[in-house]
Parts: structure tokens; sequence; C-alpha cells
């Protein structure tokens, strides 16, 4: 072997080699966050964690009880109002749509898809806190809500395509009206995906803490109704994490440990259980 | 997609009174209005958002007009208001990012498209994907608890003894800081880059690197020659794209920056960036031009992550269109 192939090939080694290892330090830092997490915050994820509300100041033990039910109401309200914008919008654009106005919709889920949260923030501040003049679940959930609805509205659209056109042409030669084929052959055909679009949106704004910072604010204690602040896990660990305190520093790993559980797990579960064998996925 | 032409749909061609009323029986045209509807809520919100921001700044822009974006004061007790601090942190922590995030991510995505066998490479991209679901304020715990002790005992005096005398690496060492919130983006946006740039590069058509080898390349030069620039548009796009979420990153940077508005050219030194200073100032802004101003740094950092995502996408429809029109052809 001349030197100069000599040269080439151990380039060619080195940086395949390089790109290896690039992969491996990429993901191996999903192992590092699990494991700094659980070693900082095992210990304080047990039962008074989920019972408990917050303790004052200065005296150690507590929970965040309020927080974990704040962010499934913050949650329940966002899925209830950008699930079925993003559902039907997205029948729309798959199955009605000409072709000026699917394009206007999609350019604009897109661009929506891309302002940050913290923008999505202020926008809910003016729409739903400003005119009442207080913080409230509702403006965390509608914050929330308005995130989800370009990622459901996209998958479903993506879906719906993929959905076979014979299904649509069976249906029909049956006799069945256009809006009759959707409702019963087309989109329970589509179901499994367009749940696991809807169920990784979830999870994706169940991390959010910029849009809540100034909707749904935060609370120490429970908050009854849906009028009044309410505390969330992402806002809790910011606060304790960058508040003074010792004992709110294990509470906030420990919170942490748990949002990331649920994030993931619903991921995991989501993209193996669901996606596996139904409609074809992006990624 | 094209529809299916029915015999109701057949009928509709003809405007008559009676198969208006047919079709309207069938349920389809009210299906057709109502799922219309929701799709317009999407560009009503998004109308509605772009409104908001402007008129909600309307005190801030009047009063400051144009010099509110070079001006450096920020200073809410005398009511004056410029941005460029704010701009200058976010712009500096996302330039570091993109420097380290990448060539990491790109080499990731060359490993995961080109090399690895096809089912490590799908393991991976799960982890991967799973990484990019990861919320921030997770990477801002690690960056407050872990990174900001490393970096303030270990990596930055490191960097002091080594290139110290550029004005990059000066000064004192605090932990946090424009370059700790740089490495923290990096760290954020790496998974958006991998699996960006590798559907990127599987849509490159195999004879692109067919034809590379048979010329005898080897397998670095058919990547690195013929592949990865045949995909350079819609990689540029996954870089755009990264940077559009690092610009409006909130809270991992919010947690390390350092939260001082000073401009100073070591990247050792506290910054501030637009995200952080909404996040911080914004429920506690006193008076209404305070607010406005805040509202106007929002407007600021939805225009730069507009600009920077419809270039991202232009990017990468180009490329992929472009490779998968090739590889039917």
């Amino acid at each position: 072997m001349n030197p100069r192939m000599l040269w080439r090939k151990s380039i060619n080694v080195l940086m395949l080699s390089l790109t290896g290892l690039c992969a491996l330090v990429a993901v191996s830092v999903l192992f590092f966050i699990l494991g700094y997490l659980v070693y900082h915050g095992g210990r304080d994820v047990n039962w008074n964690f989920f019972t408990q509300l917050p303790k004052p100041v200065g005296e150690s033990g507590g929970g965040m009880a309020n927080a974990i039910v704040g962010s499934g109401k913050v949650l329940l309200l966002a899925a209830l109002f950008g699930v079925p914008v993003g559902l039907l919008g997205g029948v729309y654009l798959a199955e009605f749509g000409g072709r000026a106005i699917p394009f206007v919709v999609r350019y604009t889920a897109d661009l929506l898809n891309g302002v940050p949260s913290i923008v999505i923030g202020i926008f809910a501040y003016a729409v739903a806190v400003m005119p009442v003049h207080h913080f409230s679940t509702l403006a965390g959930g509608f914050a929330l809500g308005v995130m989800m609805i370009p990622i459901v509205l996209r998958s479903t659209e993506e879906f719906l395509h993929a959905v076979p056109r014979a299904m649509r042409e069976g249906a029909m030669a049956l006799g069945a009206s256009k809006w009759r084929t959707i409702s019963s052959v087309v989109l329970p055909a589509a179901s499994r995906g367009i749940l696991t679009a809807a169920l990784l949106a979830l999870a994706r704004v169940a991390g959010e803490t910029a849009p809540l910072l100034f909707t749904a604010f935060g609370n120490r204690y429970w908050s009854p109704g849906w009028g009044q602040p309410i505390s969330s896990l992402p806002v809790m660990i910011y606060t304790y994490a960058v508040g003074p305190y010792e004992d709110w520093h294990q509470q906030a790993w420990a919170a942490g440990l748990v949002l990331l559980g649920l994030v993931l797990v619903t991921n995991i579960v989501v993209r193996t259980v669901l996606s596996r064998g139904g409609s074809p996925q992006r990624s | 997609m094209a529809t299916v032409p029915t015999t109701v749909d057949a009928a509709g061609l003809s405007w008559g009174p009676r198969a208006l009323l047919r079709r309207l029986r069938s349920g389809d045209e009210v299906a057709r209005l109502i799922t219309l509807i929701f799709a317009l809520v999407v560009v009503l919100l998004t109308v509605l958002l772009v409104y908001q921001l402007w008129v909600n700044s309307a005190e801030a822009r009047h009063r400051f007009g144009l010099s509110f974006l070079w001006n450096t004061t920020w200073d809410p007790v005398a009511n004056r208001f410029g941005a460029l601090t704010f701009v200058y942190g976010t712009l500096v922590t996302s330039a570091l990012g993109l420097l380290i995030a990448v060539p990491l991510g790109l080499g990731a995505a060359i490993f995961l498209a080109e090399l690895a066998p096809r089912r490590l490479s799908d393991n991976l991209t799960f982890l991967i994907d799973l990484l990019a679901a990861v919320p921030s304020v997770i990477y801002g715990l690690l960056g407050v608890f872990i990174l900001v002790p490393i970096m303030r005992t270990e990596i930055q005096p490191a960097l002091k003894r080594a290139f110290g005398f550029t004005p990059l690496f000066q000064g004192p060492v605090y932990g946090i800081g424009l370059l700790t919130a740089g490495l923290v983006l990096a760290v954020m946006i790496v998974p958006f880059i991998i699996s960006v740039s590798r559907e990127v590069l599987l849509a490159v058509p195999g004879d692109q690197r067919e034809a590379a080898l048979a010329l005898g390349a080897t397998r670095w030069e058919a990547t690195w020659k013929a592949v990865v620039p045949y995909a350079r548009t819609g990689i540029m796009g996954s870089v755009f794209l990264a940077l559009a979420r690092a610009l409006g990153e909130t809270m991992a940077v919010t947690m390390v920056i350092g939260n001082n508005p000073t401009i100073s050219s070591s990247l050792f030194s506290p910054g501030y960036s637009i995200a952080a200073v909404l996040a911080n100032e914004f429920s506690e802004a006193t008076g209404n031009l305070y607010l406005s101003a805040l509202i106007e740094l929002g407007l600021v950092l939805f225009l730069l992550t507009f600009v920077l995502n419809g270039l991202a996408r232009l990017l990468i429809v180009l490329t992929t269109a472009r490779g998968s029109g090739v590889a039917q052809a």
C-alpha cells in the first residue's frame, strides 16, 4: 500500500470513529440526566411528596401535591382546547381542503409551532390575564392549548393522508356520504396515530415552564376552581431550583425526577406500544 | 390529497336548491363548514398573537422608536428601556450553542444515517427523540447544580490558562455566564440537529454514494464529498431550525446565564437574554411603559424566530423534495 492510500485509509477510520463518538456523546446525555436526577432526587420521591402541601420556608419535609394536581388541571384544559381544534382542523386539511385555505392554515400552523414558548406566554397574558387582572388556571390552560394545536393539527393531517384510498372508496361504494366515510371509516383507521400525536403533544407541553410563569403563575396552596393562580410541577422546579434554601433544592430534584419520569414514560409507552403496527411514523 | 368523486359530489355540481338541500341533509356541507371553522381558528390565533404583541407594545414603540434596538440602558426606575444587551446575550449564547452543537449533531447524524446498521440506528434515534422530549427546566436544573460548579472549578480555569491571552476568556470566573448558557443550549439543540439532518441524509439518493465509491473513494470520502454536499441545503435548514429554538429557549438559559444586563467581551461574564428577562421581570413589571417595553422585547424575539423558521423550512423542503424526486425518477 502506498503512503497516499495509507493516509486516506487512516483518515477514513479516524473520521468514521469520530462520528460514532459524536453519536455516543449525544445519546449518553440522556443517561447522565436520568442518572443525576435519580441520584439527587430519588430519596425525596416518597409518599409525602405526592400527598402533602409545600411546607413553609425553614421547615423540612412537605410535598408538592398541589403542583401535581395543578399540572393535571392545566393539562386537562390544554387538551380540551388543543385537541379538538387540532383534530378537526386536521380533518379539514386532509379531507375537505382545496388549495388556498389549506396552504394558509399549514403555513400559520408551522409558524405558530415555531413561536418561542415565552412569547406564547405573553400572548396568553394579553388575552386571558390582562382583561380580568389576575392570573388563573384558565390562562395557563389556554397557553398550553395554543402550543398543542399546531402539533395535533399537522400530525392528524399526516395520519389521515396515510389511510389507504381503497378504504374511502369502499365506504363510498356502499353509499355512505363523505362525512359518514370520514367519521366511521377514515378516522377510526387513523385513530391510533392521532392518539399517539395527541399524547406526545401533551407530554411536550407538560414540561413547559415559560408560558405558565405569568399565566398560571404559582400557588403554595390548593387552587379551587379554575379562576385562581395555580401551581404546576415545572414552575415549582424552577422556583425551588433558583431559590436559596437547601430543602428547596432537594424538592426541586425530586420534582424534576417525577416530571421527567412522567414525560419519558409517556413517550416510551406511546412510541413503542401505540405506534407499532399502526400508521406510519414520521421519525 | 385527491378526493374521491362520489354521487353526492356529482349531484353538487349542479347548483340547484334541491341538490344543495340534499347535500346539507347528508351532512357533508355541515361537516365541511365545522372543520373549516376549526382550521381557521389556527389562523385566527396566530393573527391575534401578532396583533396583541403589536398593540400592547405600542407605548414603548412610540416612546423609543427604533433606538430601542440599539440602546443599552435598561432602567425600569428611570423608565428608560433599550434592548441591545438582551439581543447581544441572546445572539452570543445561541451562536456558542450552534458552534458546539453543529459539529456534534452532524457527526452523529452521519453515523446514524450512513454507518450504523439499521437496527442500531433506529434504536439510537429513539433515544435521541426521547432526549428531545426532556423539558427545558430539567436542563436548567442540571445546569445550575451540576454544570455550573464544574465550569467554575474545572473548565473555566483551564480555558483561562490556555486561552487567557484572548479577550474572550478573561475576567473573574463565576461558573454562570454566557459560556455556560451556550453549553446548555448546545446540549438542548443537538437532538433537533441530529433528527432533521439524519432525515435529510437518508433522503440522499443511493447513486450519489455509489458513484463516489465506484470511483475508489473511501467510505468517509464518499460521505463527506458526495453525500453531505448533496444534503447541504437541508442540513443548513436543520441548523436554522435549531438556531430558532436556541434563540427562544427560556428556562435553561435563565437559570445559568447570570441575569446581568451588561455587554462584556469575556464569555465568562454573566449576561442576559431576551427570553430570560421576560421570564424574570414580566410578572413583576410595574407601570405601563415597563410592561410595554417587555412586550416589545417579545415582539423582537418573535420576529427573529419567525424569519429563521421560514428560512429553515424553505431549505428543508427544497432538499427533501429534490432528494425524493430524484429517488423516484
